[in-house]
């Protein structure tokens, strides 16, 4: 293998693992935030436990996302030196506004949350908690901004051999990169949802602190069911977007090889790269594919063939995460609305629910993973869309160096990931019991 | 003008990184001298407790302004410092993790590996650091394509390692400080006597380190060209003496932010010696890479500026309450009563 071959597999291992954890960051420091708002608004003591119990498990899985993410930064330097070379001007400013406007709130203030408890005004403790979940999410903002930019550059003329900004509102404020934004969050929102509802039907599979999960599973039940429609309704303005900004990814995601007028969309079929076509096309829809890209039944959808087989992602990876994560999304409306539905006595729903809801748990993440390998691959073979090609983008460095730290991404990665989720098993399962106060002495019988 | 301000302000973030993690990595380095049970070590994790995530952003920010400001050194300094940049790296996941872990589980083996977690990755990051520092002051094997022409090994050159043993001295002494603050009773005595007791040793290598860099550096002949530069060699040997001075007189704050002079002089004496370069190129020097031939445009550096001239000023405020707030002396049997400790 050679370095950029090593290359783009660490950074793929980093990059993954890293947003194993930062969804869940996302939307359980919102979650946390609402529950202790309502703990201080209303007194009601369970509300405080929650806040505990799913603060804890909130922090054992923001400390790895924190650690894995200086990694991210730094290998943009070690092993895309030429890419940082070219778009520093812009995406480096980018990843330094992240840092200075954001990610320093979100680490000082998550430890003033966790050691401030008991010294704190509780109205101060509960601005900790919101500052940290609206500095993370404002933190994903500028990351994803600059993802974006990486898709679809903008405000940028080249010169001196670099892109060079010329439109800072542009780049920051392009209908991609809000789009981005709002889908990463959504997603984010609902791996949230879900890990609350997974963990809160095991216990009720249980029968064990009925109350405490009950209120648990109705706000995540709420909270899922929203995002999960939202992210369908929004995920469609992702895909049309692609139709004027990255035509390939589009047809690779369709795996569509003619550019044509008016283009059906197959429910089955299978590509078949080598010979540019499809092997399977069955229960064609005429025209939808050009009504849902460009709200047009006539309108021309652009094909594979357009350009030569080296300007094209790699069709099968980027068709199949496409549809696997579509399908995963309905399938967390329905979870969800059927949660919403017994939400009032989800302890006395089907066990049929409770336990898909606890099996659902990494669903919302593989779908996470999935939409990135769409996004990321996607937009291969360019490391910035039509301006710069990831094979041109990596260090001069030695096959062997790399060699030898992508293995220790993956080994280091394994045993932090085994780690960090029999933690999280642990104290999920031991439940809220030592969050609370001691049980109160027995009455002493009566003589 | 704007890119002068610019490596100003580089070195304003790496000396703050300096003088706050610091002294999170002393005290992890020096854990199995400070702390003899599992509540003392429990101490020497909560001591960093509040601070220390907070701190390390610094240097996150360091390497993103260095991105957005001098892409192209920030481009061929990490390519070229590839292998120790990934040690840095995988020592202080470790090292971050570790906190998270350790106390959540009562095997003493899961204990014990996390403990060595946050050893070794407090004091390799300190020594890469020191190495890395030392080489880029002296210069790398660059050529004008940005090509490093060397290893892992070409760093390890006598005056980085010398570089990387007063990184690691300078950080145990500023550790062992933020231990007499930071606790009472036997553990302050811990920290007042190492403290003490690595102060000649910190004084002998700061004084070979600052002997060695006339010889393998421009430093001194770029300071002594701008006199007012001295201001910061002379700061950093005026915190070393005072620090002791202080820790005589058992005035532990004092020593400690002697200490924190010591650190943010050196750091700025190497700072201000580099100027223009970023990366000096041992080979040639006009391969050298400076704060004028690798910055970003004026528009990317004035909107940078902005920022800058924002938040870190805010985030210096906020850290400082933190800093207030969370200064209080700590105890293992207070830590093992509390549920919102590590």
């Amino acid at each position: 293998m050679d370095v950029l071959t090593l290359s783009r597999f660490q950074f793929a291992v980093a990059t993954y693992f890293h947003f194993l954890f930062v969804p869940l960051t996302l939307g359980l420091s919102l979650l946390v935030a609402i529950m202790q708002t309502i703990w201080v608004r209303s007194g009601d003591e369970d509300y405080r436990r929650m806040t505990k119990f799913w603060g804890k498990l909130f922090l054992i899985n923001f400390a790895i996302g924190v650690v894995t993410g200086i990694t991210l930064e730094f290998q943009f330097g070690t092993n895309w030196s030429r890419y940082s070379t070219f778009v520093g001007d812009i995406f480096g400013s980018l990843l330094a506004i992240e840092a200075t406007a954001a990610f320093f709130l979100e680490s000082t203030f998550i430890a003033v949350w966790f050691f401030g408890w008991d010294r704190l005004s509780k109205r101060a403790h509960l601005l900790s908690v919101w500052l940290v979940a609206i500095a993370s999410n404002v933190s994903a903002f500028w990351i994803l901004v600059a993802n974006a930019w990486m898709q679809s550059p903008v405000g940028f003329t080249v010169r001196n051999g670099r892109a060079e900004l010329t439109d800072f509102v542009a780049v920051i404020t392009q209908k991609f990169a809000i789009l981005e934004v709002v889908h990463t969050v959504g997603g984010a929102y609902i791996t949230a949802g879900f890990f609350v509802l997974g963990i809160s039907a095991w216990h009720l599979l249980r029968r064990q602190h009925v109350a405490f999960f009950t209120k648990s599973f109705r706000l995540a039940a709420v909270w899922a069911l929203v995002f999960s429609l939202f992210e369908v309704a929004q995920g469609h303005m992702n895909a049309e977007i692609l139709g004027t900004k990255q035509p390939m990814k589009l047809a690779s995601m369709e795996s569509q090889w003619e550019t044509v007028r008016g283009a059906p969309m197959n429910l089955v079929q299978w590509p078949d790269e080598k010979n540019e076509r499809n092997r399977i096309e069955a229960l064609s829809v005429p025209r939808a594919l050009s009504l849902l890209a460009h709200y047009d039944v006539n309108a021309e959808v652009k094909g594979l063939k357009e350009v030569p087989p080296a300007d094209r992602p790699p069709v099968l990876p980027v068709f199949l995460s496409f549809r696997a994560m579509v399908g995963l999304a309905f399938l967390f409306i329905g979870l969800s609305a059927w949660a919403f539905l017994r939400r009032r006595e989800p302890v006395r729903s089907s066990p049929v629910l409770l336990k898909a809801l606890v099996w659902s748990i990494p669903l919302p993440y593989l779908a996470n993973e999935l939409g990135w390998t769409l996004a990321e691959v996607g937009r291969q073979p360019w490391i910035v869309y039509g301006l710069m090609r990831t094979a041109d983008a990596v260090s001069p460095i030695s096959t062997v160096q790399v060699g030898v730290s992508a293995l220790g991404f993956v080994l280091l990665y394994t045993l932090l990931g085994i780690a960090d989720i029999y933690l999280l098993a642990k104290v999920a399962r031991r439940g809220p019991a030592d969050e609370a106060r001691p049980e109160p002495a027995p009455l002493p019988a009566q003589a | 003008m704007l890119e002068t301000i610019w490596f100003v302000l580089w070195g304003v973030l790496w000396t703050v990184y300096f003088v706050l993690d610091g002294f999170d990595l002393g005290l992890g380095m020096l854990m199995p001298w400070l702390a003899r049970n599992d509540g003392e070590r429990r101490v020497i994790f909560n001591a960093q407790g509040p601070f220390w995530d907070g701190n390390e952003v610094w240097l996150l920010t360091a390497g993103g302004a260095t991105f957005a400001a001098f892409p192209k050194t920030y481009a061929v300094m990490f390519s070229s410092l590839y292998t120790p940049l990934m040690l840095l790296l995988f020592a202080l996941i470790l090292r971050g993790i570790s906190f998270e872990m350790r106390s959540k589980e009562e095997a003493s083996w899961w204990r014990r590996t996390w403990d060595t977690c946050m050893v070794v990755g407090s004091f390799l990051p300190a020594l890469l650091l020191g190495v890395a520092f030392a080489n880029i002051f002296a210069g790398l094997p660059i050529d004008a394509q940005g090509i490093f022409h060397g290893n892992l090994l070409t760093l390890l050159n006598p005056y980085g390692l010398l570089g990387g043993v007063l990184f690691v001295l300078l950080f145990a002494v500023h550790g062992s400080l933020w231990l007499t603050i930071k606790t009472e009773g036997e553990m302050r005595e811990r920290g007042a006597r190492m403290a003490a007791r690595l102060w000649p040793l910190l004084l002998v290598v700061a004084v070979a380190f600052l002997a060695y860099t006339a010889f393998a550096t421009p430093l001194w002949t770029n300071v002594l060209a701008r006199p007012v530069f001295l201001v910061f060699p002379l700061a950093a040997v005026a915190g070393l003496i005072a620090g002791r001075w202080f820790m005589a007189r058992r005035a532990w704050w004092k020593a400690w932010g002697a200490s924190a002079v010591t650190i943010a002089g050196a750091v700025a004496f190497g700072v201000a010696g580099l100027f223009p370069n970023l990366l000096p190129s041992r080979l040639d020097p006009a391969a050298s890479l400076t704060a004028f031939n690798s910055a970003s445009t004026h528009l990317t550096l004035s909107i940078m500026l902005g920022v800058a001239l924002v938040f870190v000023p805010v985030v210096l405020a906020y850290q400082f309450w933190v800093y207030r707030t969370f200064s209080f002396p700590i105890s293992a049997a207070e830590i093992e009563r509390s549920s919102h400790a590590y």
